[in-house]
């Protein structure tokens, strides 16, 4: 459009912009920030991978996976990883068994009973939880559970075992999978609790039959960055659990997980390049596969649950 | 709970479609005759001074009104006027909203439903609830119809049921082959319908609806006024629209809120004028609600 203070002659000729030096600057400490993670993550899988290789040069796949005596710094080392997946996986599965019913159960209480001063004080308690150092955690286990709790109720406990362990590391992972799960609960719009009690259900029928519905692929990715938490802890398990690779499922038992024995070997006097050196590398590396393909489900889960409500 | 009136049973006959209906004018030409009569035949909602606060905010100033059986009562006015506050406290939703409390007498079938003895479920069973969005469950179609019968323990066929509040909802016949599917994978209309198919699952006697439309499109709109004006020989509906036209097309009664401004700035709801929607639409009282139908304001 056209006015009476437009030039007569004509447009003015459009100027060339002025190269923006700040704005490249920054943009480039950006991208050094986002590729920062990106890399590290990179060297830490060529760093494992690497060592890892070697050592599966000189020991078969089948024998590391599928034997199951661990005993790597022995005068005749055997390297079957079993009895340190068997550890990790009793004591996760004794964590998960105290962390997924008090988690999901703070989480409904906060979500769908607490009164918001309720939630205002409890929320930041639980979450305080989550911020105390594990090997705080790892001395309570052994010094609390195991020598004033549990050897009253089973005398027959080892002082290092994975009960304890198993207990105290559930406890840890609670404001993990509260929170998230509460978040999860929260997303869920308003309109479906209204809707639900505008048909007549109570609180209990709307929580459990609609919220939690709702919020279940959300609820599902808490529990797995929960479990995750659980299979990558280690002070807890090193301190309570004892250092003994142990093929059991008794729980009383002293066990070794992949954690520990990496953090017992690496800090011990293990001659670098040698075979007992790489195998802490091979049971990282076995290790952080687990822990990244329970990443991807809960990603993906996570994916899952914010597509549900757009 | 147990002694109100079964809404089902038989009340004295006052068939309000012979109780001196007339055609109505083009303006609101429908084939459901509105009332002319300012008297209400049978009540259900007896409301006395209702007031309703959030807290120490007064939303709803007294509001004095009976609502009538098997009548569609429209309530419309500007944004904040508290129509729709004063629409969820007819069945207690407010409850769920901390701080909101609800003074005067708002008596169903002569029963205060906010007597302290009164089970908020019950009435909320009795009185169901339509809202702006669509809330279908993240279900299949059939399970939200069966959620609501199936937690107030109905002990039916749920098959016949669902089939039957299906068709009542006018939206069997789009869904019938498709029953198993997610609630989601519907239109915004059909989920509204299938939303009331919900409510009548449960067998209200009251159907409120806060704006269902306003979320919809023009046909989507005119299936949910259609089927609003048939539900309308079970069913008392109470709706909040933003829409006079459809204030005017589907409802026997209209009440007009509007908001004022008091000393400190602070809108409180107050109902102005209540009558035969035929009326307030051709001949208000109260020039305020002449200047809102009007379109002047609001």
């Amino acid at each position: 459009m056209t006015t009476a203070s437009s030039a007569p002659g004509g447009l003015n000729p459009l100027r060339q912009t002025k190269p923006r030096y700040g704005e490249a600057i920054i943009k480039g400490v950006l991208v050094l920030a986002a590729t920062v993670s990106l890399f590290t993550t990179f060297g830490i899988v060529i760093s494992v991978l690497i060592p890892s290789l070697e050592f599966f040069g000189e020991i078969s796949l089948g024998e590391f996976l599928f034997t199951t005596t661990w005993t790597p710094l022995f005068a005749n080392p055997q390297y079957g990883v079993l009895p340190l997946v068997m550890g990790t996986l009793v004591i996760t599965l004794i964590a998960i068994a105290v962390a997924i019913p008090l988690g999901l159960g703070s989480a409904i209480y906060l979500s769908e009973y607490a009164s918001p001063r309720a939630r205002r004080v409890l929320k930041p308690t639980l979450e305080v939880l989550a911020g105390i150092p594990t090997v705080v955690f790892g001395f309570f286990a052994l010094e609390f559970i195991t020598q004033v709790v549990l050897v009253n109720i089973f005398p027959g406990i080892q002082v290092f075992n994975a009960l304890s362990a198993g207990l105290v590391m559930g406890i840890m992972i609670i404001p993990t999978i509260a929170s998230l799960s509460e978040d999860a609960m929260a997303a869920v719009p308003g309109g479906l609790r209204d809707g639900a009690y505008a048909l007549g259900a109570t609180k209990r029928q709307t929580a459990l039959r609609v919220v939690i519905p709702a919020a279940l692929s959300g609820i599902v990715a808490a529990f797995v960055l929960g479990i995750s938490r659980a299979i990558g802890e280690t002070m807890i398990v090193t301190i309570a659990a004892g250092l003994q690779p142990n093929m059991t499922l008794n729980p009383l038992e002293g066990m070794q997980t992949m954690t520990s024995y990496i953090a017992a070997a690496g800090a011990g006097d293990v001659a670098t390049g040698s075979i007992e050196y790489k195998s802490i590398f091979a049971v990282g590396l076995l290790l952080f596969v687990i822990t990244f393909v329970m990443n991807m489900i809960s990603i993906r889960l996570v994916r899952r649950y914010r597509q549900a409500y757009q | 709970m147990s002694e109100i009136h079964d809404p089902n049973a038989p009340q004295a006959t006052s068939d309000l479609a012979n109780t001196g209906r007339m055609d109505v004018s083009a303006v609101l030409g429908e084939e459901r005759g509105t009332p002319l009569d300012d008297a209400i035949p049978q009540v259900v909602f007896d409301l006395n001074n209702v007031r309703v606060f959030y807290g120490d905010f007064q939303a709803v100033r007294d509001v004095t009104m009976q609502i009538g059986r098997h009548e569609i009562t429209a309530f419309i006015g500007p944004s904040g006027c508290g129509k729709s506050t004063l629409l969820r406290s007819f069945n207690r939703m407010n409850d769920l909203i901390p701080g909101a409390r609800v003074e005067g007498l708002l008596a169903y079938h002569g029963y205060n439903i906010y007597a302290p003895d009164v089970d908020p479920i019950e009435v909320r069973r009795r009185i169901g609830m339509v809202f702006q969005k669509p809330n279908v469950f993240p279900k299949s179609i059939y399970e939200n119809v069966a959620y609501g019968p199936k937690v107030n323990g109905m002990k039916v066929n749920m098959d016949d049921l669902v089939e039957e509040c299906l068709t009542r909802a006018a939206l069997w016949d789009e869904v019938k082959d498709d029953l198993k599917k997610s609630a989601y994978a519907l239109s915004g209309g059909q989920q509204q319908r299938l939303v009331i198919a919900r409510c009548i699952a449960v067998k209200p006697e009251v159907i409120l609806m806060d704006e269902p439309c306003a979320s919809l499109d023009p046909i989507a709109t005119a299936k949910i006024e259609d089927l609003m004006k048939q539900l309308a020989a079970d069913y008392t509906i109470v709706i909040v629209t933003h829409n006079m036209q459809q204030a005017a097309r589907v409802s026997d009664r209209t009440a007009f809120f509007t908001a004022d401004v008091d000393a400190e700035g602070v809108r409180h709801g107050r109902l102005v004028e209540y009558g035969p929607t035929r009326r307030i639409f051709t001949s208000p009282k109260d020039p305020r609600t002449e200047d809102y139908i009007s379109g002047r304001f609001g």
